[in-house]
């Protein structure tokens, strides 16, 4: 064990490690900015405050990184399938013996400390994906394969769904990107934007303007491919699906999604529509970080987070207090760390001679690229808001430990790439 | 496999990264109004309303001060109320307009105090104080209404009310604010540059729930309020109260002036209001009563109410004669009553006696000299160039002419030109037949109380005055306006006063006026008998007292009450008794003036 740790030390990508600690004390320093409070001035350790709490929870990630790197690295291959129904479970627990916490039944509570499955469920996911599509002679184009890969993030995803908590379940779409690593079919990530697209413009343009656009755009298509008739069908089936779907978002927006929900999109589309109940959160949080110019107003002299114009300033709006305080370079440094994170990532996913390590990296990266995308958009009106946390930076034990977990099991991994004989 | 994904994965990235950087940029450093939303989040501007100025009589008793009131605020976003009815019920509102209220200041903001119940009074303040902290979002905030101790000079003091918005487009101070108040009438309006004071303004920051946080940007740009300045006004308190006092329940007016100032002493206008009245939370509603009240209680009638100046016109019509020469002080010229209607006897006349009995046919000679002085063959263009010479005279008295007071409600009177005969009876086909009845002060002349107090105040000083005013002075700099301190000359030699002031005298000795008569104070006056062709005539009495050195001269009108010398010359003889001796010895003529039956 001791030689072991010895060289899981040495090989250990160090460089992650301390973007890693950057990102996680960048995110403490701003938890106090975000709580402080000039007229009771209390030390940024201060227990009752979330940034002393925030403290204790860095110190047991401490803990947690310490005891993965101990673990043998094969562990997470071999259990991979065993966390994944243990984690599965607890979604099914927590749903019966769960705590309801803002309307959704997704906390479990002992004694003051609450813990939240969903975040750690990821965890479990992706060495559940990673072990399937690692498996020799599994191969992402066969139907079998993305069935069962369905499935494998589908079932937390539904069991998510019922708790109540549509944004962490979204999360679990994000494996989609581990799956276009692994060769899914392109078609289906441009169907998806597509999807999305045509989801907007029909909540922005006229239905009736829409639809006619785009049958002229596929009767051009047809004109354009005239030489290949089998293009033809595609071309109309293509157009009678996409004018389905633009008559079915109304009954999407009405029956599907919940009223909350459905509020949510249309405060994205016109923020201005209701400006103090949904769209306050959304006009506020941009307020707070469009108001922080280029440097900033500086380090405790935000006021909007300071003063709770922002909601939950310490956790999912955490960015305002960073778009606020230190402005657009403060925005700069934190996109760019990501994305350094995010790439450093992709390298040491793509150096990995197994496919579980590689596909778990993928796995990793999509998580906190999901994480971190959804978050700032939504922070800043690109995106509905949905209740997910800034990886690293948001105040809160479960969502800190998800990601650590998530993160060191990979460099764990990563470390002992050369013991990994096949590939 | 598939290694060449992750440059598109890569490339996803990138993209997501850029686009982050690039709406940033717009919103954070492009666009300023995001930082403005953010102030106008945190800044709470908090305006800090001067004191007014306070208003003192001559003697330094308060006439109008300031009293605390209280608005009730409400800020929509911490409003909690558990049981409305009952919220509704100890603010005395129905559900409907608490919804409307709550509404209202939501659409003007949701994070930021509005008015929700203007103007509580001290007791009510008292009662809801103890029971706010069961209604959070509701406060009190305090600031300053009019006030005044006593009612009295209602209408000469004036108002103040909200400004509105005609007000608020003529303002090019750039002062006011829509919802601030400005002097509306009388003094307050007419001082209103230094009652006003100076507004402070000081910036907080507060938190979402309204609560304050502490200066913005270390209170760089508050400013304090400066206090506006105390007026001391010419007013006598006493006398005016005396005088509010005989007044009671009758229509009128007196105005009393220090000849050899121009102070206004005393201004009544019978009948007033309370000034409280428009004061405070039933500002609306209490003018509405006052300015329906068919005896127009807001109209101020020492300034405003125009009357024909009646007999007392006489003294300037001597005046003027002597001073054109067409007449001489012991000139005896026989009256009897052919020419017009007469209540003196028939007999020879000088113009002291004239003036003592009030002959009418007396003044119609003399009056026919002035006009036609033989300048022109032509009786119609004689009588032209006479009445424009007329005029001018008149108009030398402050009569016909508005006087530069400063009481902004002070209207001119009329006296009749050449202009107005023109248009009535085509341009000379006129004559001195046709207006004769300007010799006797009745026709088309007219005058208001205040000028006639300004006639004797002119009489006293034997021939000139000050314009009459009702500001001594601004915060005891003592400076009083120029225009106050210069004198105007009437245009009449002082050489042909005192024979007017004899016949005056004698007026009050063993005229029409008798009534005014005091042992030891000499007072000189004229009765005037005001024909009115609505009702009963007007009482009228024009004087000044004492003969020598006079420290007062009045006017007194009211109306329908017959002879000059019943009504009008006792309110006259006791305010001028008051003032002088500070005192009256005639209870009896105090009981006669109160009990205000006048009409035989």
């Amino acid at each position: 064990m001791i030689r072991q740790g010895d060289r899981t030390v040495y090989n250990l990508d160090w460089v992650t490690v301390l973007i890693y600690f950057v990102l996680v004390f960048l995110g403490w320093f701003n938890i106090y900015a975000a709580v402080y409070d000039e007229e009771v001035s209390r030390s940024i350790f201060d227990l009752s405050l979330d940034s002393g709490k925030q403290l204790m929870f860095i110190g047991s990630s401490l803990l947690i990184i310490v005891g993965i790197l101990n673990l043998d690295y094969k562990f997470y291959d071999s259990f991979g399938y065993a966390f994944y129904g243990l984690f599965v479970l607890f979604l099914i627990f927590v749903l019966i013996f769960g705590k309801e916490v803002a309307g959704s039944r997704s906390w479990f509570e002992i004694g003051s400390f609450r813990l939240q499955p969903s975040e750690f469920t990821k965890f479990a996911t992706a060495l559940a994906v990673a072990k399937y599509l690692g498996t020799p002679n599994v191969k992402f184009t066969q139907l079998k394969t993305q069935v069962l890969s369905g499935i494998i993030i589908g079932v937390p995803m539904i069991l998510v769904i019922i708790q109540g908590d549509t944004g962490t379940a979204m999360v679990y779409g994000s494996f989609i990107l581990v799956f276009f690593r692994e060769g899914m079919s392109p078609m289906i990530l441009v169907l998806g934007l597509l999807g999305v697209l045509v989801f907007i413009l029909t909540l922005l343009v006229n239905q009736t303007i829409l639809i006619i656009s785009l049958v002229v755009l596929g009767l051009i298509a047809i004109g354009l491919s005239i030489k290949s008739p089998k293009n033809i069908i595609g071309v109309i089936v293509g157009t009678i699906l996409v004018v389905g779907m633009v008559k079915s978002v109304d009954f999407v927006m009405t029956e599907v999604l919940k009223p909350h929900q459905q509020k949510r999109v249309l405060s994205l589309i016109d923020p201005g529509a209701d400006p103090l109940g949904i769209g306050w959160n959304v006009t506020q949080s941009k307020i707070a970080i469009g108001s922080g110019g280029f440097f900033g107003k500086g380090f405790l002299e935000g006021t909007q987070t300071k003063f709770d114009f922002v909601p939950a300033q310490s956790t999912d709006f955490i960015f305002c207090t960073i778009g606020e305080e230190h402005g657009w370079i403060g925005s700069l440094i934190l996109i760019g760390g990501f994305s350094f994170l995010l790439f450093r990532l992709i390298h040491l996913a793509e150096r990995q001679k197994s496919n579980f390590s590689r596909i778990y990296g993928y796995g990793v990266i999509a998580v906190i690229f999901f994480h971190f995308a959804v978050n700032i958009a939504m922070t800043i009106g690109l995106f509905p808001v949905i209740g997910i946390p800034l990886p690293f930076f948001s105040y809160g034990g479960s969502s800190l430990w998800s990601f650590t977990i998530l993160l060191f099991v990979f460099l764990k991994l990563d470390a002992h790439r050369m013991q990994v004989l096949t590939r | 496999m598939n290694e060449g994904r992750r440059y598109i994965v890569q490339g996803f990235i990138f993209i997501v990264a850029m686009i982050f950087l690039v709406k940033l940029f717009f919103i954070q450093v492009l666009d300023s109004s995001y930082r403005l939303a953010a102030e106008n989040n945190i800044v709470q501007k908090i305006i800090e309303y001067p004191y007014r100025g306070l208003i003192y009589d001559r003697d330094g008793e308060l006439l109008v001060y300031n009293k605390p009131i209280y608005d009730l605020m409400v800020v929509p976003k911490e409003v909690a109320i558990a049981d409305t009815a009952e919220f509704c019920d100890f603010f005395g509102i129905d559900r409907k307009a608490f919804e409307d209220k709550i509404a209202a200041a939501k659409r003007y903001s949701y994070i930021k105090p509005s008015k929700f119940i203007e103007k509580l009074s001290n007791e009510e303040f008292a009662r809801v104080q103890d029971q706010l902290i069961n209604y959070s979002g509701f406060y009190v905030l305090a600031r300053t209404v009019r006030s005044y101790p006593e009612r009295t000079l209602a209408n000469a003091l004036g108002y103040v009310g909200e400004i509105n918005r005609r007000q608020l487009e003529r303002d090019t101070t750039g002062y006011y604010r829509q919802g601030d108040f400005i002097g509306i009438s009388g003094i307050e309006r007419e001082y209103e540059d230094v009652l006003k004071g100076k507004r402070g303004v000081s910036y907080k920051m507060v938190n979402v729930r309204g609560v304050q946080k502490g200066d913005f940007k270390a209170g760089a740009f508050d400013t304090l309020s400066i206090p506006g300045e105390d007026l001391i006004s010419t007013i006598d308190a006493d006398l005016q109260r005396y005088a509010e006092y005989l007044f009671e329940g009758k229509i009128g007016s007196v105005a009393a002036i220090e000849p050899s100032t121009g102070e206004i002493l005393a201004l009544v206008s019978g009948p007033s209001y309370d000034p409280n009245l428009l004061s405070g939370r039933e500002f609306s509603e209490n003018f509405n009563q006052l300015s329906s009240d068919t005896l127009k209680p807001l109209f101020d009638r020492p300034l405003m109410a125009m009357y024909p100046p009646g007999s007392m016109f006489k003294t300037v019509q001597a005046l003027v004669a002597l001073q054109e020469g067409v007449i001489t002080a012991d000139e005896k010229i026989f009256s009897n009553g052919l020419l017009i209607g007469d209540l003196a006897p028939n007999g020879f006349y000088d113009v002291k006696r004239a003036i003592q009995l009030s002959s009418n046919n007396y003044f119609y000679k003399v009056f026919r000299r002035v006009i036609n002085q033989e300048d022109d063959p032509n009786t119609y263009l004689d009588s032209r160039i006479g009445l424009e010479r007329w005029k001018s005279y008149i108009n030398n008295f402050g009569l016909g002419v508005r006087l530069p007071t400063d009481l902004p409600t002070v209207k001119s009177g009329y006296v009749p030109g050449v202009e107005f005969y023109d248009r009535v009876y085509g341009t000379n086909r006129w004559k001195f037949s046709n207006i004769y009845s300007l010799s006797i002060g009745q026709g088309e002349v007219l005058v208001t109380p205040l000028q006639m107090a300004n006639l004797g105040a002119i009489i006293a000083n034997r021939g000139y005055y000050y314009v009459p005013h009702i500001i001594k002075s601004i915060d005891d700099r003592g400076s009083k306006r120029e225009i106050f301190t210069t004198p105007n000359w009437a245009g009449i030699d002082s050489v042909h006063y005192p024979i007017i002031i004899d016949g005056m005298e004698e007026v009050v000795r063993s005229g029409s006026g008798r009534r005014a008569y005091l042992k030891d104070i000499a007072i000189c006056g004229k009765t005037s008998t005001v024909e009115n062709s609505q009702g009963a005539d007007h009482s009228g009495f024009m004087a000044f007292a004492p003969k020598e050195k006079p420290q007062i001269a009045i006017a007194v009108y009211v109306e329908n009450s017959g002879w000059g010398g019943r009504a009008a010359a006792s309110i006259g003889s006791l305010l001028m008794e008051y003032y002088i001796r500070g005192e009256i010895t005639r209870p009896w003529l105090e009981d006669f003036v109160v009990k205000g039956d006048f009409l035989y």
